[in-house]
């Protein structure tokens, strides 16, 4: 069990950690999140006793870490950022070196195995740490901070370096000592906070922004309603259509998945549904509706929002800084639009020189022709102009 | 600090360190004891004992640079600082490797003792006292050059100051007799490591001498704890 009370840290004028308060059950697998330098590593360096905190207090098992650091740090396997390993050494020398430090009372030779067989670096044990590749230096250092069985576990983004596979038996690793371990897990993949976690604790310029599981979350941020709607069609008549449809706030078309095919992002106005209205539409004009997807607020989105500031979480926002955000979404909104709108224009324009340099060629070589036949070029050119209004008009629709 | 003190003894020997540091003290002690003892037909090592003082200077900062400072630069610290040990037990396990090397490589005399022994004639009061005076005095620069160690990440560094500190301890005296102030001069001269130690090697022994090096050595190991603690809550 870990509680952490209104820690902070100040360096200065800086404030590195301000004030964040989370517990952590026994048992429990808490994911710890946040862009560089928004303080994780300080908050783990402060909970594991590495560098003291300002103010406030971090109690491991009941154990305040400041008043009691050596009982406190007994309780505590750390895998630091970069792992405290020693080339040097050979990794059985290093993993009783350890042993030794943490003054283990459990059986050396087969605990050490144990944890070796653990984190799969048996068939290196006898090698120097110096010659092994990033990703066993980094199961080395989680093997280190299993040593002596701590009922807490601080890991420092584990899976650093780590191959795919690898990284798959870590997560099954911390998911299972999650189960008898109280475990603190700081990533940048969110898919593996998402895919480990029981609770997620969120930090952004040392304070503490969000706090809950992946659900709860994404549930609390879910302010909008999106879809992606996958559709083959001629891309401007489909984007219009879709955009006169009733209840639709925007519609953002980028990624082309084929000739004529686009996803098209698809916003409503919240408590509506418009996909009866929008399969209605696709059956009538013809088009082809190749996949319906309601877009449902991952962890990465719910991590961006709350990073960029957009959704207030527990932070409540002055007056002042809500409208200027709502000003910000209006503006980015509206050359939202503008894009879609100069998208459009531009096309045209295209389309328009397309038809045009297809007349020019025509008429050269059409020029050659007409010692032959004046009269026949006559007709053609007129209708060679013909076509080009038609199209001219086509592209101002 | 018992598993930092054989962690620390087994990077000496697994590393060139150990083996430089006692094949260039064996060379220099060997060197005066041929020239300075075997060669004069005499059985008196003090020669030999005096003439090392100056080339420790050198050779126990670059026994220690790597110490404390190649934890900081890899990061290992963070392994140490976050384990259940205080940091006196990190400090002194690392202080005591370093002295046991150092205790390995002074052995040498005792050997020479021997060696003379087998011709007869050695006074063992005079050469257990200046071993002794050796081995103190050795205690007091590792401590020095090891506090050294903690105020930097690179170990050239560290060498080199560890090297000026010692250097500025040896040249004592020289700055005593050319202060003019007297009070400050007969301060500087009190804390002299070179007299004192050369009154071992002239055949005194000085217990307060021997309490002086062993202060200054807890003073330093103390000093290097507190960068720790300093560093810790900065």
């Amino acid at each position: 069990m870990i509680e952490v009370k209104n820690l902070c840290k100040h360096y200065g004028d800086k404030k590195a950690v301000n004030n964040i308060s989370f517990e952590v059950k026994d048992g429990e697998i808490l994911g710890f999140l946040g862009p560089n330098g928004a303080g994780k590593s300080t908050t783990m360096n402060m909970i594991t006793g590495y560098i003291s905190s300002t103010s406030g207090e971090a109690i491991i098992n009941g154990v305040d870490i400041m008043e009691n650091p050596k009982k406190a740090k007994s309780f505590i396997g750390y895998l630091p950022e970069i792992p405290p390993i020693y080339v040097d050494m050979t990794v059985k020398g290093y993993l009783n070196f350890v042993y030794d430090l943490k003054k283990c009372k459990l059986p050396r030779s087969k605990h050490i195995k144990d944890v070796c067989d653990l984190v799969k670096i048996t068939d290196v044990e006898d090698r120097i740490i110096k010659h092994l590749s990033k990703g066993y230096r980094q199961r080395v250092g989680l093997a280190q901070a299993l040593i002596g069985n701590p009922p807490v576990l601080i890991l420092d983004e584990p899976t650093v370096g780590l191959d795919p596979k690898q990284i798959i038996e870590i997560r099954s690793l911390i998911k299972r000592l999650g189960k008898n371990h109280t475990v603190i897990l700081s990533s940048h993949i969110l898919s593996e906070i998402q895919a480990v976690c029981d609770r997620i604790v969120i930090i952004n310029k040392g304070t503490l922004v969000a706090d809950g599981t992946a659900d709860e979350l994404a549930n609390n941020m879910s302010g909008d309603h999106k879809m992606i709607a996958q559709i083959e069609g001629p891309r401007k008549d489909v984007y219009k259509a879709v955009r006169n449809l009733p209840d639709v706030v925007s519609v953002v078309a980028d990624m082309e998945r084929g000739e004529n095919v686009f996803d098209y992002e698809i916003e409503t106005k919240p408590g509506t549904d418009v996909r009866k209205a929008l399969n209605k539409l696709i059956r009538e004009r013809g088009w082809d509706l190749l996949m319906l997807q309601p877009n449902i607020l991952t962890l990465e989105d719910v991590f961006l929002k709350i990073i960029t500031g957009e959704h207030e979480m527990k932070q409540a926002l002055s007056e002042e800084q809500k409208k200027n955000i709502a000003t910000a979404v209006d503006i980015h909104d509206k050359v939202d639009a503008a894009a879609g709108d100069l998208r459009e224009v531009l096309e045209g324009i295209e389309a328009k020189k397309k038809a045009e340099a297809a007349a020019a060629e025509e008429e050269n070589a059409s020029e050659e022709e007409t010692a032959e036949a004046d009269e026949v070029s006559e007709t053609e050119e007129t209708s060679e102009a013909e076509t080009d209004a038609e199209e001219n008009k086509g592209d101002e629709e | 600090m018992g598993a930092i003190f054989r962690r620390e003894m087994g990077a000496f020997f697994s590393s060139a360190i150990a083996y430089i540091f006692l094949g260039v003290l064996f060379e220099i002690a060997g060197f005066f004891f041929i020239n300075g003892t075997l060669s004069y037909g005499t059985a008196d090592l003090s020669g030999t004992f005096g003439s090392v003082f100056l080339f420790l200077i050198f050779l126990i900062p670059l026994m220690t640079m790597k110490l404390f400072s190649e934890e900081k630069r890899q990061k290992t610290e963070q392994g140490l600082l976050t384990a259940p040990i205080s940091i006196t037990e990190m400090v002194l396990g690392k202080y005591f490797a370093a002295l046991a090397l150092y205790t390995i490589g002074i052995s040498i005399f005792l050997l020479f003792a021997l060696i003379i022994e087998f011709f007869g004639g050695v006074v063992w009061a005079t050469v257990l006292s200046n071993f002794v005076a050796l081995f103190f005095l050795g205690a007091a620069f590792i401590a020095v050059s090891l506090f050294v160690s903690t105020l930097t990440e690179n170990q050239i560094i560290s060498a080199i100051l560890g090297f000026l500190a010692l250097l500025v301890l040896y040249l004592i005296d020289s700055i005593a007799n050319a202060v003019n102030v007297e009070f400050i001069s007969k301060i500087l001269k009190t804390l002299s490591f070179y007299a004192r130690y050369n009154e071992f090697v002239t055949g005194l022994f000085n217990l307060s001498s021997v309490l002086f090096f062993v202060s200054v050595a807890v003073v330093f190991n103390f000093l290097s704890v507190r960068v720790f603690e300093k560093r810790r809550w900065s």
